[in-house]
């Protein structure tokens, strides 16, 4: 364990405005997420653990190969986090950032925190690494799997500038619940991937407006992808994790019956939709084209207002 | 007696030869290419609207179509070259000599053709100089021109986007000319009568609206701390400094950031009212900020920008409208309200060399000048004082009688040392030379000359070249900004603290700016979301600047 | 990848008494510095991979001026750098000789 490292460049700290989640380093997330000189990382930069791959590529490594793992508290409460640098390989999962989560997971067996906090902000898997990246996902989804099966909850946090894409998609399905905000995205392909294997007709990837209302934060939340959203700021993002560790579903038969009958509802009655909005108009919003520019407060009326996008399952 | 009125015989006959392919005035889409095989003549000079930002796009593809054995070697004096048809015409033979002022997105293009003997170039010009020909040496034949709707009578609504139209048609119309329009929609009445209809000719009913590129939008989410640092200066070292009032920004990070320190920085410094209120601008929605905070008293625009026209609806206090409630801009009012009521233009380059010359040129792109070498210009011609000009031109008397003197327009550079890729900003030799040298320009593309340039701003800090007094100190004076250029580590360290001490040169701390406050948390909007909430969601911002 | 390593000796120990500080990230034009306090007072190290190559005189007369204004003396300074501009390489060590002053 060493002592906690900010990166106080990205932190708005006594300047009077809210720092911004998306803006911020995975380091200043963590510093503002969790409470106040509580972090404690592990395997922290000085030990450079770094990638092995990236210098056959002649491509630069960083020192905590963009996953920060470690523990601290929230509310006085005991967790582990983990939280992946967007900014650095598109916080890409590789060797040595895979390796750490998964680590840190497997301590949560032992240490059993009131939770665990994946601060998600990533692609998918790095392509210079991507049989240990393809592991590293396997390795954690089971390993969330065992967490949750020991009582843990795993809350994921997306509002980070790579979303929550590839493996990191499928790694988001299987956390106990999920926060996000408008700028967070989360699915498995990309825009550029599907574009590059259906074409533009089916998917403009430039078209961010397109992007955005099929894989953004407010359409996760508006099917029920995603528990929680949050303001653009780190405050939010600490508020609604302490609210979903109380809410996280046991991690039993009854719950995965419930997604599984979810997910399967979701498919019959949106199947045949051909663009988001047709899904927040079946779902009864009454103006679905002006979702995307509602502001926090008057979406999250839409949400009451409409009841069932809280639900038992995942 | 008809020896005198050929030219109105031949326009007569040119229209005569249109109506078979029209209802009137009015041209259906699929004819277009008859009507411009039947009004075009060999050797005409022909303007197709290519503005800065609007494209007559439905008659650039109609002239691609037409049968080069009829309609070949088309003189085009037109400001932008920015559609690939815009080139594609002279490839197939049917334009062959060119005068224009901007090329943008196709300047890469333009250099192999000018290279390869394809096109016969006239001159690249500054957009007030090609418009001043349009009335003395290069007046159209034909004017193929666009506008957002039309009655059937040719009244033209060009929409917020006027941008060149009056000035083409005034030229061509009174002078013999044709004039075509392309509209998205003939309707029974205009909202408002931009062009008269008696002016156009023919109205082509567009298959698609015309074509608009979001020129001015920077996104406050991409400004580093560097740019935050420079406009910090900037707002310091000279808008402070001079009192600026009246101003023109170019379209960089650099000067979009200083217009979202305004509201904060700048108003921590008691500016208020005291600088930036009167501009010559395109509506940059990065000073929404501005204008909200109370900062700006009034803007005129030369076009619009995606994405703003509701905005500017709702503020009409502040910029130019119709009748409508729209925007009214106009190309070549703003480039003379810039050239001569503005104090100071203030924007970036790709290169500037040892004593000052600049250019946006590099090894293999001719990207025309546009308008920043009007702004990025001293008007000999003007002739009424402001306290900023004058102290300007006290700076640079070195000389003569004070009774005599003049003042000054400020043309500041603000760049980054380094641009993209490492490639310094700071240069022995302008490329500019070396590529006039290899497609034969006669004049090499400089952006703004030397002279013309009154002080440099990066990072590193502050040049003042008007109190520089020999070529030495000049050139030292640039070096001393230069950063970690090659000309940068070049300087002459001692005489670069000389120039220090007496303001030649200033660096942040002699502004009392810590480098380490540069940060993002300035800014008055730090994304495009924030700009919409400033707007208070009037602002609309095109689909590829959203992130949600 | 290119590396370069610089050694400077400073008049005095930079203030503080933080162990160590990191700071920027590892992106297209930026870069990560990671500052510890591990040497003797009046040494200083910075040790940098770049994968751009060539620029051996930039970053010495970078890393010279930094050394010269902070006096980070007893720092040992390590830099992935992923392209950065020479003035914002100084802004991050700039920042990081902050951070081990607190």
């Amino acid at each position: 364990m060493n002592e906690r490292i900010i990166d106080l460049a990205a932190r708005g700290e006594g300047r009077g405005w809210a720092t911004s989640w998306y803006e911020a380093s995975a380091r200043a997330r963590i510093d503002g997420l969790l409470d106040a000189g509580s972090f404690r990382e592990v395997i922290g930069p000085e030990q450079r653990r770094m990638s092995p791959h990236l210098p056959l590529f002649d491509l630069p490594r960083a020192f905590d190969d963009g996953m920060i793992v470690g523990s601290g508290r929230l509310d006085g409460s005991a967790v582990l986090v983990a939280a992946q640098e967007g900014r650095f390989m598109g916080g890409a999962f590789g060797e040595i950032h895979g390796a750490k989560l998964v680590g840190l997971l497997r301590a949560a067996l032992k240490l059993k925190p009131a939770a665990v906090l994946i601060l998600f902000d990533t692609g998918g898997v790095r392509l210079q690494e991507a049989n240990a990246g393809e592991t590293a996902i396997a390795e954690v989804m089971r390993a969330i799997m065992r967490v949750r099966a020991a009582g843990v909850p795993v809350i994921g946090l997306i509002g980070g500038r790579a979303g929550a894409y590839g493996g990191g998609g499928l790694i988001a399905g299987t956390c106990s619940r999920l926060v996000v905000s408008e700028g967070g995205r989360i699915s498995v392909s990309g825009p550029e991937v599907i574009e590059t294997n259906k074409g533009a007709e089916e998917f403009d990837s430039r078209d961010r407006a397109l992007v955005w209302r099929t894989m953004g934060g407010k359409h996760r939340r508006l099917t029920g992808g995603a528990d929680a959203y949050a303001d653009d700021t780190i405050e939010a993002f600490r508020q609604a994790a302490l609210d979903q560790i109380g809410r996280a579903p046991a991690f039993d038969l009854a719950t995965l019956e419930a997604e599984q009958r979810r997910l399967e509802e979701r498919l019959v009655r949106f199947g045949d939709c051909r663009d988001a909005t047709e899904i927040w108009g079946q779902l009864g919003v009454n103006d679905p084209e002006s979702v995307p520019a509602l502001t926090t407060a008057d979406f999250e009326t839409l949400l009451v207002s409409l009841g069932e996008t809280t639900h038992d399952a995942r | 007696m008809s020896g005198w009125r050929r030219e109105r015989e031949a326009r007569d006959a040119r229209i005569e030869a249109g109506r078979s392919h029209a209802e009137g005035k009015v041209v259906a889409a699929d004819k277009v290419v008859d009507l411009l095989e039947a009004i075009l003549r060999p050797g005409d000079r022909v303007c197709l609207e290519g503005d800065n930002q609007k494209q007559a796009d439905c008659l650039a593809r109609g002239l691609s179509q037409c049968d080069p054995s009829r309609v070949h070697d088309l003189h085009m004096v037109q400001s932008g070259i920015v559609l690939p048809e815009h080139l594609d015409i002279f490839e197939q033979g049917i334009a062959k000599r060119l005068d224009y002022s901007y090329s943008g997105p196709q300047g890469g293009r333009i250099a192999r053709m000018l290279y390869g003997g394809q096109i016969e170039l006239g001159a690249v010009h500054t957009y007030l100089e090609l418009f001043a020909r349009y009335f003395v040496d290069l007046t159209p034949n034909v004017a193929l021109i666009a506008g957002v709707s039309a009655d059937r009578d040719g009244n033209l609504y060009t929409g917020p986007n006027t941008e060149d139209t009056p000035t083409v048609v005034e030229a061509t119309a009174f002078k013999n000319g044709v004039v075509v329009a392309q509209v998205n929609e003939i309707v029974d009445r205009v909202p408002r009568v931009d062009i008269p209809g008696d002016r156009v000719d023919f109205v082509v009913e567009a298959d698609k609206p015309f074509y608009v590129e979001p020129l001015f939008t920077r996104d406050p989410a991409a400004m580093t701390e560097t740019q935050i640092l420079m406009a910090m200066m900037a707002i310091k070292g000279i808008y402070a400094e001079y009192g600026i009032r009246r101003l023109n920004h170019g379209i960089g990070f650099g000067t979009a950031a200083i217009e979202l320190l305004l509201p904060t920085y700048a108003e921590r410094l008691g500016l208020k009212g005291e600088i930036a209120t009167h501009w010559a601008l395109n509506p940059h929605p990065t000073l929404i900020p501005a204008i909200e905070s109370g900062w700006v008293k009034q803007v005129h625009c030369f076009g619009s920008e995606v994405g703003m026209d509701r905005y500017i609806r709702e503020r009409s206090d502040i910029f130019f409208t119709g009748a409508d409630g729209s925007l009214r801009s106009n190309r070549a009012f703003c480039q003379t309200a810039g050239l001569y009521a503005c104090d100071l233009f203030i924007g970036s380059t790709l290169q500037i060399d040892l004593t000052g010359h600049s250019s946006t040129v590099t090894q293999n792109r001719v990207a025309g000048f546009g308008g920043a070498p009007n702004m990025g210009s001293d008007p000999h011609g003007r002739r009424h004082p402001s306290d900023t000009w004058m102290k300007a031109g006290r700076e640079a008397q070195v000389t003569g009688d004070p009774a005599l003197m003049r003042g000054r327009k400020l043309v500041v550079q603000i760049v980054e040392t380094f641009g993209d890729g490492l490639v310094p900003t700071f240069v022995e030799r302008l490329d500019a030379l070396e590529l006039a040298k290899k497609i034969g320009l006669e004049l090499a593309p400089v952006m703004v000359y030397a002279d013309d340039v009154t002080h440099i701003v990066t990072e590193e800090g502050i040049a003042n070249l008007l109190l520089c007094r020999t070529a030495d100190e000049r050139e030292q004076a640039i070096r001393g900004v230069a950063g970690y250029t090659e000309i940068g580590r070049g300087r002459d360290r001692a005489m670069v603290e000389r120039l220090r001490q007496r303001g030649i040169v200033r660096r942040p701390e002699d502004l009392g700016i810590e480098p380490l406050d540069a940060d993002r948390s300035l800014l008055a909007a730090k994304s495009i979301k924030d700009l919409v909430h400033w707007s208070g969601g009037l602002y609309e911002p095109p689909a590829k600047f959203r992130n949600w | 990848m290119e590396k370069l390593s610089f050694r400077h000796t400073t008049s005095r120990a930079l203030p503080g008494a933080k162990a160590q500080a990191i700071t920027g990230v590892v992106a297209s034009g930026n870069l990560e510095v990671l500052l510890e306090r591990t040497l003797p007072p009046t040494e200083c190290t910075v040790e940098i991979e770049t994968p751009i190559r060539g620029y051996g005189e930039v970053w010495e007369a970078v890393v010279a001026d930094f050394v010269a204004r902070a006096e980070p003396g007893g720092l040992r300074i390590t830099i992935n750098d992923g392209g950065a501009r020479p003035d914002t390489v100084s802004l991050r060590l700039l920042q990081g000789a902050r951070l081990m002053e607190v």
